[in-house]
């Protein structure tokens, strides 16, 4: 049994795209905020929760986002599609705003609607309560970009039947630099269903690699 | 596919620093919650679950001595001291080295060295360290792995899916051994996080009980290996057999409203293992004493048809060691399987939830086969792993 | 008093991140949860620290938060009334 990688997003040097496409650019920004804002605003997807994210949620949310627009989720079995993510700043970029509310004991004020982002895997809970998903639950941490981790622990969930298919990927941001890279993994089938948003590149380390290279 | 065995294990935790000295205190029903008055964790008191840092630091010294180390201990942070005594416990019996290319490094932390965040502590240590793979790097250069470590930080369900991992992975083989260890200390941030939730209890938390009011926090660091060689092992050792994870997709901090996630999990851990609702022995469930989350439990277990199977949450002993919290439980499942043993899940008195799950009011001994040890997090997620003796 | 309550919905707009809201939007004596803005449980916890931060006021027992976060208006009252306590 194979793999492919049917879909993939990237956000990184301010520009978004999906299955190598420009989407969208941007070369004016200074904050994550003020890249991000306006993108959303262009999906027009009516999804308010999206403000109340920290900015590591809202960087998972828009690639993940873009990933299925190129897939029909509701052809799966969600309780089967997992979400395995990694990298290198955990949530420190929320951590850091946390602390800000508890250095100073006058103005002790530490907030619920932080703190709770204070977790990466939060990104995991709101792509999978966005897209209904149930299946299996994975948050790693690397120094750099590693295809290698990634692969061997989506393959092995593979190996073991534990999905039908998963988001994988990598979403980093700390201090107002971010990168993320997310591939939709499924089956290879021999004949690819009539779905042409679809792209049907062999799933690999290497493959990982050479997706994440091209900027 | 492999059978997975575990080989050796630790717990440190305010119950002490080795397995056997928490199965003592579990066994005699003694409580690690205590009222703490530290103005730097906490303006006002509060039960916590912590480690002595007396005698962590003369253990310390022991291990530095023991692999031969001349660095100055204040060169490690006090997590790093919890891996470090952890993994050179549970190794130091078993013929299993870091150095071997079979051998994978597994660590799970929610937050690793967050205190350093913290203005009375900056410029210790160099500001890398705060990074979870930074600190495990030195987790690694310490014992000398061969490969990096494998990190998750997945909230409360961390040590398990560092369990399920390194599970999957010597199954097929990719490796043989695995030493997987998992910690958290308290620190000003997570309790102040937690406090903001006005999920912590004034008194030592009470899972499963009617008049429960929140949870308490504790700090700790488990390690358990695994080997797929049997060789290596006396006796019948108990073995992993299934597990799984699910995500609720309903609310970020708030548990599941149906149940139904968590039992998935259960039920796919059954699967795989092919077990049956009647081959399981016990549940140690997570059991964080809030309101909603042993409401929830109690829902998935009536689910998976595990009504009968008597439930336990040691959260009570030490509270919620986050973290630590999966791997430390699992090291005293594996124990309580081994020695037959029904641990009380301390400050239950009065059922309190909305089904009639088997809480253990009292420490029994009991012939048993399986464990299903379960979690729950922020983030919505859910794991189950499941634990077997080899029937000798 | 009218002009606490247009100084609190701007304070619950900025403290809960709603973006897409104005104090325009918001009806003084609307229920603030519910169908209505799409608050959770978070944001009740939220409202209890916008109190204790913009105002003082410590609400122990967040059961209480139920009567007291129903509307602009009734936290308003709350304000007005502990405040001159």
């Amino acid at each position: 049994m194979s793999q492919s990688i049917t879909a993939y997003s990237q956000i990184r040097s301010s520009c978004i795209k999906v299955n190598g496409s420009i989407e969208y650019c941007d070369e004016n920004f200074i904050t994550f905020a003020e890249f991000i804002k306006p993108f959303f605003k262009h999906l027009n997807l009516g999804y308010p929760k999206f403000y109340k994210m920290d900015p590591l949620s809202k960087l998972g949310f828009i690639a993940a986002e873009l990933v299925f627009r190129k897939i029909n989720i509701a052809l799966y079995d969600r309780n089967r599609v997992g979400i395995v993510l990694a990298n290198a700043s955990s949530s420190l970029d929320t951590d850091l705003a946390h602390q800000r509310t508890i250095d100073n004991r006058s103005q002790y004020f530490p907030s619920p609607s932080v703190f709770v982002y204070t977790l990466p895997n939060i990104m995991i809970g709101e792509i999978c309560i966005r897209h209904q998903l149930k299946g299996e639950n994975g948050f790693l941490i690397s120094e750099k970009f590693d295809s290698l981790l990634l692969f061997n622990y989506v393959n092995e969930l593979f190996q073991h039947h534990r999905v039908d298919a998963c988001l994988t990927g990598w979403v980093d941001l700390l201090q107002e630099r971010f990168e993320a890279l997310l591939l939709f993994v499924e089956p290879t089938t021999k004949a690819p269903a009539e779905e042409p948003l679809k792209v049907s590149i062999p799933f690999s380390a290497e493959a990982m690699d050479t997706l994440y290279k091209i900027t | 596919m492999k059978e997975v065995y575990i080989a050796g294990d630790n717990i440190i935790s305010s119950l002490g620093f080795t397995t056997t000295a928490n199965m003592d205190a579990l066994r005699s029903g003694q409580i690690g919650l205590n009222l703490v008055t530290d103005p730097t964790l906490f303006p006002s008191p509060l039960p916590l679950s912590l480690v002595d840092t007396g005698v962590l630091e003369e253990q310390f010294r022991e291990v530095l001595t023991l692999r031969g180390k001349t660095d100055s201990p204040q060169s490690f942070t006090r997590l790093e001291k919890f891996f470090i005594i952890s993994i050179h416990s549970a190794l130091a019996p078993l013929p299993i080295v870091p150095e071997d290319t079979g051998t994978l490094f597994v660590l799970s932390t929610t937050k690793g060295n967050i205190e350093l965040l913290e203005v009375r502590n900056k410029n210790q240590f160099d500001s890398r360290r705060v990074f979870l793979w930074e600190m495990a790097h030195v987790v690694r250069d310490f014992f000398g792995f061969a490969h990096p470590p494998l990190i998750v930080s997945n909230a409360c369900i961390s040590g398990i899916v560092a369990l399920v991992v390194a599970f999957r992975y010597l199954r097929t083989g990719m490796y043989e051994h695995a030493v997987v260890s998992g910690g958290d200390i308290l620190s000003e941030f997570v309790i102040s996080g937690f406090q903001s939730f006005q999920s912590l209890s004034p008194t030592p938390c009470r899972p499963y009980d009617a008049g429960r009011d929140g949870l308490s926090l504790g700090e700790g660091a488990g390690t358990m290996v695994l080997t797929t060689d049997r060789r290596l092992l006396k006796g019948a050792p108990v073995r992993i057999t299934g597990a799984a994870t699910s995500n609720d997709a309903n609310h970020i901090s708030g548990p599941s409203r149906t149940g139904e996630e968590l039992s998935l999990a259960m039920l796919e851990a059954m699967k795989e293992a092919a077990l049956s609702p009647a081959d399981i022995g016990f549940i140690n469930a997570h059991g964080t004493a809030t309101p909603f989350n042993d409401e929830m439990e109690s829902k998935s277990i009536a689910l998976a048809g595990l009504l009968d199977v008597p439930v336990n949450s040691l959260k009570g002993y030490w509270g919620h060691t986050l973290g630590a919290a999966g791997v430390i439980e699992s090291v005293v499942a594996v124990h309580a399987l081994e020695d037959q043993l029904l641990i009380r899940s301390a400050g239950f008195e009065t059922p309190g939830v909305p089904h009639p799950i088997r809480v253990i009011s009292e420490t029994v001994e009991q012939p048993m086969n399986s464990c299903l040890k379960t979690a729950s997090g922020f983030g919505g997620c859910n794991a189950a792993i499941l634990f077997e003796r080899t029937i000798p | 008093m009218e002009d606490l309550i247009e100084k609190l919905k701007k304070e619950v707009i900025e403290q809960l991140n709603l973006e897409d809201i104005s104090a325009e939007d918001i009806d003084a004596d609307s229920p603030l949860f519910g169908e209505g803005l799409g608050l959770d449980s978070i944001d009740a916890l939220e409202l209890i620290v916008l109190l204790e931060k913009n105002y003082g006021l410590k609400i122990e027992d967040p059961k209480d938060g139920k009567k007291i976060f129903h509307s602009i208006r009734t936290m308003a009252d709350y304000i007005t009334e502990y405040q001159r306590a």
